[in-house]
């Protein structure tokens, strides 16, 4: 997106041999893209029968209520999410032992688990032994437990990254240390960690796809019926994932954004969100710089 | 537990299946995220703009999604023939350089301007410059989120059994069925698991702290 | 402005998510793919019993699969689902509510039951009754009873139709792929039928018979009630082994003990088979898929039952739903 770093000023030399590159890169491109399409139209996946169904209202409506679970599904979590992951934070950021350690379990059980399998144990684990909830219920649960984890760490950085001169100025008016935490520096916290928050909401939507596993009628689930139905799979496959690029594309643009104005707010502690796979290296990274900063 | 005693050695199957898995995918997925951040910043704006498709696309993609499209979808209609487990190595792979690619980018991004223009001003190519001066320098930023990505990929692999590619989770269902204990075997899959990720973890943290000391 | 951007797609979407769902709640379920059977008038039930509170909740509960074609699967242009369990299951629901099958609406609501927690919905009273290719056995009949059979399917082996090395269940040797539905019967057959044999698992048996045409399997198993919906939308690339290794007979799955329902739908059973109503459903649903329908429909079962289920396990769920609640 923005200007290479390394090619300002190119010499005569390096931007002729950029040109040849160019259209050597271009010529490429273009020759393997114009191989697939041609291999798709060989074995027909052009062909209109296949295409018809996405003609139809009907399809479309059955694939949107499918995205609009997805997206039911995604917000409650995230709205358990941080709930469940604010508390996460204060305890691991606690004094007391005893409760710092319930914390660090769970955000190291949690993140080591791979979604797939926790979904599959919401679904199927728990029915197995008596509890009684819906499918829907379940993938919120696992979704729920996972994401609060990550998110746990997220605050933590948050909460590690504000200026120590804050907690001070608390206790200073004479708040204690829960109140201090609870009116000063949660809330704080809180609105620096909004980038991070809309950049693993785009995570979470990715994973509600995993409820096809226990049978949640969300765009995957609903492009697999679709695709059996109407027997064009790599159509329906790839409108879902078109789906699933816009949603998330969209959504990833407004994290980059709303992280950049961060930055240029909050010049110190501004955290890196975005392009780190697993969110709740934050908590580590943020922990690393304040040692730093303090050692 | 006994579930996990009885079928010890199909847990144990399933746990080197994920790793081999892992491990395969990784190293690829690092050339392959190395080799596109090096087009994302490139001066060829074709490769640029493959670069940058190919990241916004997958990555935005659910992993389970590409793994049906690939295997379902596109294979079958492209004419290739792989099979089903370097299939799943080469959707791993795709994901997972898409993350390794923002990584190595940021890294590149975090040395300095003036490193680049020192090469250049000596007269080495963009080519040369990236590789020689660049890139040995953004490797120390890069090794924190490579470990993430790395714990996430052991994780990611069990997607596969999307496809039916034996690995830890496809075992653990596997047992499932054949005992009908679904709570015990998937308790035990994820302890599995942890098995797994835990120590990796700490490896990885190891690391990182071997290398931010050298700064 | 910049921010207009992005705003732009985020907004296209939400308009076209609110038409969707707005216009799904104006939606009247329509009935398709369905027979028209005899109007029944609405019977009045012994307090008590489980039909007297099914048609005191408004509404039956039925348990069923989405994704097999000709027998449960959900057509994505009417949201409904239709197939021949669908068709059974609306037939045992006028008995309750009276009226006509296609006219039923919201008085029965069909929810997709993954196969490995049909007994647990059944004894948790998530579902009135399960009708979903659900295969009577002796292991299930341990937490659940059935009434039916409803029809007999048996276990057999799809092939491309050049494929001259299998023909059995004894063909299924090392080095062969066979294909099925993750976790479910035929595949935990197959296992047990021919463990040499490589067993591939998807989500879905289309899924299996893509790959069959793929040439990634040799083989698909399962129920031929299935294959043969397969085989006949494609006769020229599939065929059908027909060397039956397994009987099938399909049930309807209702709580353990509740001898009053099972009755009464083995009753409902007996009274379509020689109404005729029975062979309607078929031809309507599998028979259009090109399965020959058979000539007589099966005899119900109406064996003892292993008495009421034993009282819930509600300790480790209390345990778990404490520690989390």
């Amino acid at each position: 997106m923005t200007a290479p770093v390394l090619a300002d000023a190119l010499g005569p030399r390096s931007r002729r041999q950029a040109r040849v590159a160019s259209v050597a890169a271009a010529v490429v491109i273009v020759g393997v893209a114009a191989l697939f399409v041609r291999r798709l139209q060989d074995r027909g996946q052009f062909d209109a029968a296949l295409w018809r169904p996405f003609t139809i209202w009907g399809t479309w409506k059955f694939l949107l209520i499918g995205l609009l679970t997805t997206l039911k599904a995604a917000g409650l979590a995230m709205a358990l999410s941080l709930a469940l992951g604010t508390l996460l934070a204060l305890g691991r950021l606690a004094r007391s032992f005893v409760v710092r350690l319930p914390a660090v379990v769970f955000v190291e059980f949690f993140r080591g688990l791979p979604l797939y399998v926790l979904i599959l144990f919401c679904g199927f684990g728990l029915i197995d032994v008596g509890l009684e909830i819906s499918k829907f219920q379940a993938l919120v649960l696992g979704l729920t437990l996972y994401n609060s984890a990550i998110l746990g760490e997220v605050f933590r950085a948050g909460i590690l990254s504000l200026d120590r001169g804050q907690t001070e100025a608390a206790f200073a008016v004479g708040l204690g240390y829960w109140e201090a935490m609870l009116l000063v520096v949660v809330p704080q916290a809180f609105r620096r960690m909004i980038p991070a928050i809309v950049s693993q909401l785009v995570t979470l939507l990715k994973d509600t796809s995993l409820g096809f596993v226990i049978l949640v009628e969300e765009l995957l689930r609903r492009s697999q019926l679709a695709g059996q139905f109407f027997s064009n799979p790599l159509q329906a496959y790839a409108i879902a994932a078109l789906m699933y690029v816009i949603v998330n594309y969209s959504l990833s643009r407004l994290a980059r954004r709303l992280e950049i104005r961060q930055r240029r707010r909050y010049s110190a502690g501004a955290i890196q969100v975005t392009g780190v796979e697993d969110l709740a290296i934050v908590g580590a990274q943020a922990e690393a710089a304040q040692a730093q900063a303090e050692g | 537990m006994n579930i996990v005693v009885d079928n010890f050695d199909a847990y144990v199957g399933g746990m080197v299946d994920t790793i081999v898995l892992t491990l395969l995918s990784f190293a690829l997925a690092f050339v392959v995220g190395t080799v596109v951040a090096g087009f994302r910043v490139s001066p060829v704006p074709p490769l640029r703009a493959a670069g940058t498709a190919y990241v916004n696309i997958v990555r935005n993609t659910p992993l389970a999604v590409l793994m049906v499209l690939f295997w379902f979808g596109l294979l079958p209609n492209l004419g290739f023939r792989f099979s089903r487990f370097w299939a799943g190595i080469f959707v791993l792979t795709a994901y997972t350089g898409t993350f390794v690619a923002e990584a190595v980018r940021a890294g590149i991004n975090s040395v300095a301007v003036g490193q680049a223009e020192a090469g250049r001003s000596l007269g080495l190519t963009f080519p040369a410059t990236l590789g020689q001066v660049i890139m040995p320098q953004a490797m120390r930023t890069v090794v924190q989120p490579l470990g993430s990505i790395f714990i996430a990929l052991i994780k990611n692999s069990a997607l596969v059994t999307i496809i039916s590619v034996p690995n830890l989770t496809k075992a653990g269902e596997d047992i499932g069925t054949k005992s009908a204990d679904l709570f015990g075997s998937i308790v035990g899959v994820g302890l599995a698991y942890l098995v797994l990720t835990l120590p990796a973890g700490a490896a990885v943290g190891w690391i990182e702290r071997r290398v931010a000391f050298r700064r | 402005m910049r921010k207009q951007r992005w705003l732009f797609p985020i907004v296209l979407l939400t308009v076209a998510l609110m038409g969707a769902a707005c216009s799904s709640k104006d939606d009247s379920p329509t009935v398709g793919g369905g027979t028209t059977g005899s109007t029944t008038a609405k019977p009045s039930f012994q307090p008590g019993s489980t039909m007297a509170a099914i048609q005191a909740k408004g509404k039956i509960v039925v348990g069923t699969k989405f994704d097999q074609p000709g027998l449960g699967q959900k057509n994505p242009l009417t949201n409904q689902v239709e197939g021949f369990d669908v068709e059974i299951a609306k037939l045992i629901a006028v008995k309750i509510f009276g009226g006509d099958p296609s006219d039923l609406g919201s008085k029965i609501e069909f929810i997709e039951t993954p196969s490995p927690v049909r007994e647990t919905v059944i004894e948790q009273g998530t579902v009135d009754m399960v009708v979903a290719t659900y295969t009577i056995n002796d292991a299930r009949k341990q937490r659940i009873d059935f009434a039916g059979p409803y029809y007999l399917a048996g276990q057999d082996i799809m092939v491309k139709k050049d494929n001259t090395t299998i023909t059995g269940v004894e063909s299924l040797v090392a080095g062969v792929t066979v294909c099925s539905v993750r976790s479910s019967t035929p595949a935990g057959r197959i296992k047990e039928k021919a463990p040499a044999a490589t067993l591939i698992e998807y989500d879905t048996y289309s899924q299996c018979k893509d790959d069959l045409l793929n040439g990634n399997v040799d083989a698909v198993s399962t129920d031929n009630s299935i294959l043969l919906g397969f085989v006949a939308a494609n006769p020229n690339e599939l065929k059908l082994v027909g060397k039956k290794f397994s009987d099938e007979p399909y049930g309807i799955g209702v709580k353990r003990g509740d001898d009053v329902f099972r009755n009464f739908v083995n009753d409902r059973l007996e009274e379509i088979y020689a109404s005729g109503d029975w062979k309607k459903a078929f031809e309507s649903t599998l028979g259009k898929l090109g399965v020959p329908t058979p000539a007589t429909p099966p005899a119900v079962d109406r064996y003892t039952s292993a008495g009421p289920a034993p009282a819930p396990t509600t300790t480790v769920a209390e345990a778990t739903t404490t520690t989390t609640g």
